[in-house]
């Protein structure tokens, strides 16, 4: 599975389990309109670090902003 | 020392304002005019339980109750139905506030008084007749708040000798100023200027809007709250002087990720905790505290370090707690043990973690004990262990293993659903950052001589 269809399938589990409505994930939505507070985001980085083997926070010069930062944000690591 | 005596010293009427989400309110009208209809005078002596959800109402509930009331007794937002009877029993309160137009709580007794954000004109003349003790919640072991006793002089030591910040301030908080870091920042901005509030109802780029709108010069939150801010995109709205994070480590990558956001700023990072009171500012940019700090002489906060233990004595600390089986706070030598476990490190303290395994998520204390006492009690489980695990964004979150009863579930597809048993049994009981994020099953935990679960440092 590529890093974007893992992302995207963990950020609907999460918003399932903390019953958070999530909008439709486009490369321009805002993670802090996405419906999810700081908790899932907490959980959708660990679960990626678990399924991915890292977690590119540690590196990171700055934090995403949009759904299009954090997938790029996996994708730049992974290469 | 009363808090509207001490904004009225001067002789002049305070000139700042309070800005929250709907209403803003000068201090200067507080003089003659009342938030709380005609109840200033009934709540006079009597013990009080502060219930408002809205943190406008709250905060002029709490400067014109200081010098009034026996006791305040601050309920966080979140503070359940559950507790609230008990924290009601335990501070020996005999009326409550709430929110204007809302009902009676049920559970709760005594003289009901409903405030809003909104002061009504009485001809009133503000007059002190007590020492009001100021009462903190904090978590505790079994989910149940513990009560932490200070007092205005308490919660003020730490700004209190300080020279005022040069120039207009305008503080702005992302926390609640029912909580201790939120009080710090609230005391601070009625005495040196305006204070933004936030709103939970707000989202951060638009409480970044409205402090930018505000014009603010001092920002504080915890790593977290700052995290959050930085992910919003809004962060570049506000151009702070000074930037301030406290109630979790303040690690090395959030402290350069705030420097990048905010090149002008000042960037400091201050330990606190509400049994403590605050220990220390650090302002070189740098993560955890420079070891000349611990045992210095003569300075207003005793640091002290012992088995890699953080303790702190001040003027600062709480009193202690309340309750009728409220644990000692201080030990014999007057030192208050914050927990939080330090490592040397190059002439530098560093925080490792906290002792006992309380976890920190997001500025909220979790202990382990309240979340093993919900899986122990699910059919199969033997017994468990609950730990944190570092987060970049949390801090941390929580994990839990488990150890199953002896054929209580065999094959992968049974223990997945004793699993999905005991997760659910835990989002029914406890609030969200308490909730493991995945429970390892685990053939055996290790447990001390002595009989108890060896835990790590969170």
């Amino acid at each position: 599975m590529s890093e974007r269809a893992t992302i995207t399938s963990l950020f609907e589990q999460v918003a399932r389990e903390q019953q958070r409505k999530l909008s439709p994930l486009s490369d321009d939505l805002r993670l802090l309109e996405s419906g999810l507070d700081s908790l899932s985001f907490a959980l959708i980085v660990a679960r990626l670090e678990d399924k991915l083997g890292y977690d590119p926070f540690d590196t990171a010069e700055s934090f995403p902003v949009t759904f299009g930062d954090f997938v790029r944000l996996y994708e730049s690591h992974s290469r | 020392m009363w808090l509207w005596g001490s904004l009225t010293a001067s002789g002049a009427p305070p000139s700042g304002c309070l800005l929250g989400a709907l209403a803003r309110i000068d201090l200067a009208n507080l003089a003659g005019a009342s938030s709380l209809g005609g109840g200033l005078e009934a709540l006079r002596g009597r013990s009080v339980l502060l219930a408002a959800g809205d943190q406008l109402t709250a905060a002029l509930a709490l400067i014109e109750l200081d010098g009034v009331a026996r006791r305040m007794v601050l309920c966080p937002p979140d503070l359940s139905a559950e507790h609230a009877p008990a924290v009601m029993r335990d501070s020996g309160a005999d009326a409550y506030l709430t929110d204007a137009g809302a009902a009676a709580v049920p559970g709760l007794a005594g003289l009901h008084v409903s405030s809003g954000p909104a002061l009504q004109a009485l001809g009133l003349t503000r007059r002190r007749s007590h020492d009001t003790e100021w009462i903190l919640l904090t978590s505790g072991t079994s989910g149940a708040p513990k009560l932490v006793q200070h007092t205005l002089a308490s919660l003020s030591s730490a700004f209190n000798a300080q020279e005022p910040p040069p120039g207009p301030v305008v503080w702005a908080t992302f926390y609640d100023i029912r909580r201790y870091g939120g009080l710090q920042i609230f005391l601070r901005a009625l005495h040196h200027g305006s204070l933004v509030l936030s709103s939970a109802a707000e989202s951060t780029a638009d409480f970044l809007a409205r402090a930018a709108a505000a014009g603010v010069t001092h920002i504080s939150g915890t790593p977290s709250h700052w995290r959050r801010a930085l992910m919003s995109g809004a962060a570049a709205r506000i151009s702070p002087r000074y930037v301030r994070l406290s109630g979790e480590i303040a690690d090395q990558g959030i402290l350069d990720s705030l420097h990048r956001a905010f090149p002008r700023a000042t960037v400091a990072h201050a330990f606190a905790s509400t049994e403590a009171g605050v220990g220390f500012e650090v302002r070189d940019g740098l993560a955890g505290f420079p070891a000349a700090l611990v045992g210095a002489p003569g300075a207003a906060v005793d640091i002290d370090v012992t088995g890699g233990t953080l303790r702190l004595r001040s003027a600062g600390n709480a009193m202690g707690y309340l309750g009728a089986h409220a644990p000692a706070l201080k030990d014999s030598d007057g030192f208050i043990e914050t927990g939080d476990r330090v490592e040397l490190r190059d002439g530098r303290y560093v925080f490792i973690g906290r002792g006992g395994g309380v976890i920190n998520v997001g500025g909220l204390k979790v202990y382990p004990e309240e979340v093993e006492a919900i899986i122990n009690a699910q059919p199969g489980v033997r017994m468990s262990l609950v730990k944190a695990r570092r987060s970049p964004i949390t801090g941390a979150v929580v994990t839990a293993e488990v150890v199953l009863v002896e054929g209580a579930a065999t094959g992968a597809q049974a223990e997945e659903l004793l699993k999905g048993e005991m997760l659910q049994a835990c989002r029914r009981h406890l609030a969200a950052h308490k909730v493991p994020m995945s429970i390892r099953i685990v053939p055996a935990l290790e447990v001390s001589a002595s009989g108890k679960l060896v835990r790590p440092d969170a």
